[in-house]
């Protein structure tokens, strides 16, 4: 751990205990009631806060005191107060964000814009747009390496992973993968970045080095069709040992050994289970399920479902203020 | 050329200097749309008082979207595309304009023409480059009158009733008064209709055709609640293709019962309210280019011009016979924004799709419904099976 700690800005990953800090509130963007559940560490709803329209993505600001909100249909992303949750500013006229990375030095933010075919990146203080660079068609997931070099970015409609080379300031690579790549997860040593394919049922590994794919992960719970499992968020856990992928229409979630690339488990959740947050210790997983509009809990020691959460409708993205 | 494709130009240029790129070779990919110029199907067909029931646009709005999509994947496969429209004059073949599209290095041609020119068609160029039907649902396309190359991406007539059919299925209702007009098209929809009940064990309680008629002595024919009375039944099925007369169904009947068929509950490839699976972005891109919603054959179109481009993305090729038997394998993968991968039916060319159940205003459902289940592919449950085809190209 103290190794990914000197590298510049990444003192997110910094070991459980050492910082432990934040209030342990989980964070729920509703994107059809256009509302945040606020979810208590004893997962009860603290409240349901009105946001804006469409919200998905979310992520922290480097120091973590404040949060961003991608505003889909009203073409803005809006920062929050982690600790009082009150709207802090707006960075408006980013054309329909889905989600977004922030780059290492906690200034420049990374967004896809979902129908412009583009990845702009913008300036989180002054909201000053600072580049655009042309993807296909509905970009989704986007990913930064922690040197901040490389930006990763997803297009669902053209089958595509670009390679942005941030000081070169230029798309580098197109990287074509399996139908409908959306959402990304490197390896710890950044080796490797997976990226899931939904329509394919499948996570493609690509290697950073040589941007090729090196091979793939196929999911099938009991009882379901290929054409059922849709896979969408996934994460690596900090020792990179193991690997959760949220199945989508599949209702399950699976555990994957990171580096035998098998499944060990498959974890029943709700209904089109989307997004996916970690606690900072890693024992708790939550799952977004889109479309029975709860958050399912999961003990990652147990593998077993704790408890399910009623939040708002068509529940997309989860963020955890415990760091 | 554009400024944005110039920015692509640029982007490519670049890409060349700082990392290695697959195939980037300066090849095309192109394919045609041929449309007849004039054809009546998309003159207006206006009712009483001058109403426009059936405000018909050529699909070809989908293939431009499609097209408009690929900038970018020019970009990653070092290979262009491009789409020719010909409209044909009302006096030209259209058998030797796809035969012109083939020799000219066309890897597919979409098909939107009236009945005769693609009996002309299918006759003389149905066994060599590949063709796209995105146009009729008539089950001759995809029976007798099959043909070795011709996909089908707007579903078959047969699908659609057999997606509303699993509907009333699960929803247990179950007894059906069929109400028919006599127009040859409506027949073919009710033969459709009586297929798809007997095969999700639905009963035809009574079936009636109406007459579009005033006169008193065919009121039993011509009055709504009249012909919806006794027996007892579930659910009102229309077939009624041109619509003057179904428009003046539902809330009219003799007893409170839902209608479903070309009036109320329809069955359809697409509608614009259509909110899972990426559909959102579809109908937004779709109406900033044509300034309209996106419909059925619209997105017919613009799948099987995203089948062309996929095939190419795949292979990485422009190679007509390579991309045609990618396409037509079984393994092809289409995203159809429809939740579901897409592909081609071996046996008819007709391409797999959920079916949506649609009001005029909402998607209440999605075929296949949960609960039908297939041996094989669950899309299978709509429409003619392996087994029932009557196609032998």
């Amino acid at each position: 751990m103290k190794i990914i700690c000197l590298a510049g800005g990444f003192w997110l990953l910094l070991a459980p205990g050492a910082l432990a800090q934040g209030s342990g509130m989980a964070f729920v963007a509703n994107e059809r009631d256009d509302t945040l559940t606020i979810l208590a560490p004893d997962h009860t709803v603290v409240e349901q806060m009105e946001a804006c329209a469409r919200p998905r993505g979310m992520h922290f600001s480097a120091d973590r005191t404040e949060f961003f909100v991608a505003c889909a249909d009203d073409d803005q992303i809006a920062i929050y107060d982690t600790a009082t949750r009150a709207l802090l500013r707006r960075i408006r006229g980013v054309p329909a964000p889905e989600t977004f990375d922030l780059h290492p030095d906690g200034r420049r933010l990374i967004v896809s814009n979902e129908e412009d075919a583009t990845a702009t990146v913008y300036d989180v203080e002054t909201g000053e747009l600072l580049g655009e660079y042309e993807t296909g068609e509905e970009p989704e997931g986007v990913q930064v390496t922690s040197d901040g070099r490389l930006v990763f970015v997803a297009s669902e409609a053209a089958n595509l992973v670009h390679v942005i080379d941030l000081d070169a300031d230029a798309v580098v690579a197109d990287i074509l993968v399996d139908t409908r790549p959306r959402r990304f997860a490197l390896t710890p040593d950044e080796r490797e970045l997976w990226v899931s394919a939904e329509l394919a049922g499948i996570v493609d590994i690509i290697d950073v080095e040589t941007l090729r794919i090196v091979g793939d992960i196929a999911f099938l719970p009991t009882g379901f069709r290929p054409e059922q499992v849709t896979p969408v968020d996934l994460m690596i856990t900090a020792d990179g040992s193991r690997a959760y992928v949220a199945l989508g229409r599949a209702n399950h979630v699976a555990v994957v050994d990171v580096r035998r690339r098998e499944v060990i488990d498959y974890i029943l959740v709700g209904k089109r289970a989307w997004g996916l947050a970690l606690s900072a210790d890693e024992r708790t997983l939550y799952v977004a399920n889109g479309l029975s509009d709860d958050v399912s809990v999961i003990d990652t020691g147990s593998l077993r479902p704790i408890t399910t959460i009623p939040v708002g409708r068509v529940p997309y993205d989860v963020l955890i203020d415990d760091r | 050329m554009t400024c944005s494709s110039m920015i692509a130009r640029l982007f490519t240029a670049l890409a060349l200097l700082l990392a290695p790129l697959p195939a980037l070779a300066d090849d095309t990919a192109s394919f045609v749309y041929l449309g007849v110029d004039g054809d009546p199907y998309y003159e207006p067909q206006p009712v009483y008082t001058g109403l426009s029931l059936k405000d018909r646009h050529r699909p070809v709005d989908g293939a431009r979207l499609a097209l408009k999509g690929t900038r970018v994947l020019q970009r990653a496969l070092g290979i262009g595309f491009e789409m020719e429209e010909v409209l044909l004059p009302p006096d030209a073949s259209a058998a030797e304009a796809v035969r012109a599209a083939r020799e000219g290095g066309a890897l597919a041609v979409l098909l939107d023409l009236p009945e005769d020119r693609m009996e002309e068609v299918l006759a003389r160029e149905g066994d060599k480059g590949l063709l796209f039907n995105i146009r009729h649902v008539a089950g001759r396309w995809r029976g007798p009158d099959c043909a070795p190359m011709l996909l089908h991406t707007i579903p078959s007539r047969s699908m659609l009733t057999d997606a509303l059919a699993q509907h009333l299925r699960s929803r247990g209702w179950t007894r059906i008064l069929l109400l028919t007009g006599d127009a040859p098209e409506d027949q073919e929809e009710a033969e459709a209709i009586r297929r798809s009940a007997a095969k999700f064990g639905l009963r035809i309680v009574a079936e009636r055709e109406f007459v579009l008629t005033n006169d008193p002595r065919q009121r039993d024919s011509s009055n709504i609640a009249l012909l919806t009375g006794p027996p007892a039944h579930d659910v009102i099925w229309l077939a009624d293709t041109e619509g003057e007369y179904g428009r003046y169904v539902p809330y009219a009947t003799y007893s409170p019962r839902p209608v479903v068929g070309t009036e109320g509950l329809s069955a359809l490839a697409w509608h614009w309210t259509w909110e899972r699976h990426g559909a959102p972005q579809l109908n937004q891109r779709f109406r900033r280019l044509a300034e309209r919603d996106m419909r059925s054959e619209d997105w017919a179109a613009w799948v099987a011009a995203r089948a062309i481009i996929e095939g190419v993305a795949q292979t990485s090729s422009v190679d007509p016979l390579q991309i045609a038997e990618t396409i037509r394998s079984g393994d092809f993968r289409l995203d159809l924004y429809k939740g579901v991968r897409g592909s081609f039916r071996k046996w008819d060319g007709q391409l797999r799709q959920p079916i949506l159940l649609a009001t005029h205003n909402a998607v209440i459902e999605r075929g296949p419904v949960d609960g039908f289940e297939h041996r094989v592919d669950t899309l299978d449950t709509l429409g003619a099976d392996e087994m029932e085809s009557p196609c032998t190209p």
